[in-house]
């Protein structure tokens, strides 16, 4: 099939937008709960905010308000492949930070008193004591998270980012091979989550609560 | 000079006042054993000693410092003071080694090699050492304890507080925590033990103090308090459990 490489081309797109915008949205994820579990009502707010505009919206309606409504301020200029990472590292970041949250609520009360009263500040106890085991209680959640957001990257075909699904869309038309395309590209999107569950059962594995 | 001095403590959880007017010292050296029924607060003011529970009121000294100052650095006054909680509270996902050695060195900033040397002296001492590669889940409840009493010990505390250490333990475990503690007394170890068993309170404690209802009811030498109680409380309370 002379498609193939071309949808090889889409995938690498979609594989390259999806792991920045997936480690940027963990990265918002931690920040937005950390926010939401601080002691200052202001902060809290601001996270809760952010986390219910997010969970709110639909998708395209954000990717659409970064992509066209940013841009039509005239202020900044994004194209559509930062535009499309943005999007989707912002909207996994808000589902991220309430999978955080609970990770880090989950972890008993008895684990900060034992830290804080061996003498460890409140940040050494949430990077040494709760995150890691939180982290290790979020995992399943977290895998789970990626795999929506990887199915949402299809959507940035929208605004014209070349990944796979634009990519056969291109094809589709071209080839008047709809069924075969369409089919595919459903495997390769099947095959990519199959290995990241299966490179998610190995993490989840290696770092099993003794 | 005293160690610990408290005056005029008090503790409320809302509307809910668990800690009245608590006054006590404690001298370099000793071991008071907090007793009383349950809800009498005598957990909620041993975890006033290092701040575990904010305070209401009143002034807490511990070996000079003055933890009800708000400008104070309690992590640095927490290194002083260790720590036992009735359900140890081992970190799960580091060995019994990593337990002990963790705040030497990200507090301390002790050396690794140096700490682990303490850290399997420390075991030995509290008769672990061959438990230093094994994860908490894989020792019984007495063991845990013992692990955490080292690693309260790692820090080299002045004072140990022990919040009910073998409550949660079934009773043949009882005995060997009880060994441990009745050793770091005879060295000398400051201790406040908040604890039900009498029988460490009376051979061990060089005070007893008796809690109800958010006040300290009396205090004595355990063959005084025990053998011949001055309030009507703690003559009822002893007889229950006596």
């Amino acid at each position: 099939m002379e498609s193939l490489p071309i949808l090889a081309k889409g995938l690498q797109v979609t594989l390259y937008i999806f792991v920045i915008a997936i480690i940027l949205g963990f990265l918002i994820g931690l920040v937005v709960a950390l926010l939401r579990l601080a002691p200052i009502k202001i902060l809290n707010w601001i996270a809760k905010v952010y986390v219910d505009a997010i969970r709110g919206t639909p998708f395209i309606v954000q990717l659409f308000f970064i992509y066209f409504g940013l841009n039509s301020l005239h202020i900044i200029s994004l194209n559509n492949s930062a535009a499309g990472i943005i999007t989707v590292a912002i909207n996994a970041g808000a589902y991220f930070a309430e999978i955080i949250r609970a990770g880090i609520q989950s972890i008993d009360k008895g684990q900060t008193e034992a830290a804080r009263s061996i003498g460890f500040t409140a940040s050494q106890t949430m990077r040494h004591i709760i995150l890691p085991q939180a982290f290790r209680r979020m995992l399943p959640t977290i895998t789970n998270q990626s795999i929506i957001s990887l199915k949402d990257t299809s959507l940035l075909s929208v605004i014209g980012i070349a990944d796979l699904t634009q990519q056969g869309q291109i094809q589709a038309s071209a080839t008047f091979e709809a069924f075969k395309i369409w089919l595919t590209v459903g495997v390769i999107y099947f095959i990519v989550i199959y290995l990241l569950t299966l490179l998610a059962n190995f993490v989840e594995r290696r770092f099993e609560l003794r | 000079m005293s160690i610990i001095t408290v005056k005029n403590l008090r503790k409320s959880f809302g509307n809910l006042e668990v800690l009245k007017d608590i006054n006590a010292e404690v001298q370099e050296k000793e071991v008071i054993c907090v007793i009383g029924p349950s809800g009498s607060g005598k957990s909620t003011f041993l975890r006033c000693l290092n701040r575990l529970e904010e305070i209401s009121g009143g002034e807490v000294v511990i070996n000079g410092h003055n933890i009800t100052d708000p400008k104070i650095n309690i992590n640095k006054v927490r290194q002083e003071v260790g720590m036992v909680f009735q359900q140890f509270n081992l970190f799960p996902h580091k060995t019994v080694l990593e337990n002990i050695t963790l705040g030497p060195i990200k507090i301390l900033s002790k050396d690794k090699a140096v700490a682990e040397k303490m850290a399997l002296e420390l075991l030995d001492k509290v008769g672990l050492k061959e438990k230093a590669g094994s994860y908490p889940g894989e020792l019984s409840g007495g063991q845990k304890q013992r692990v955490a009493i080292a690693r309260a010990l790692a820090m080299n505390p002045k004072i140990m507080l022990f919040d009910e250490p073998t409550s949660a333990l079934d009773p043949e475990m009882v005995g060997d925590v009880l060994e441990v503690m009745k050793q770091l007394a005879k060295e000398g170890m400051t201790m406040v033990v908040v604890t039900h068993e009498m029988g460490f309170a009376r051979e061990v404690g060089d005070r007893v103090i008796f809690m109800d209802g958010g006040y300290i009811v009396e205090e004595n030498e355990p063959n005084e308090l025990f053998g011949n109680p001055q309030h009507e409380r703690t003559k009822a309370f002893l007889s229950k459990i006596l």
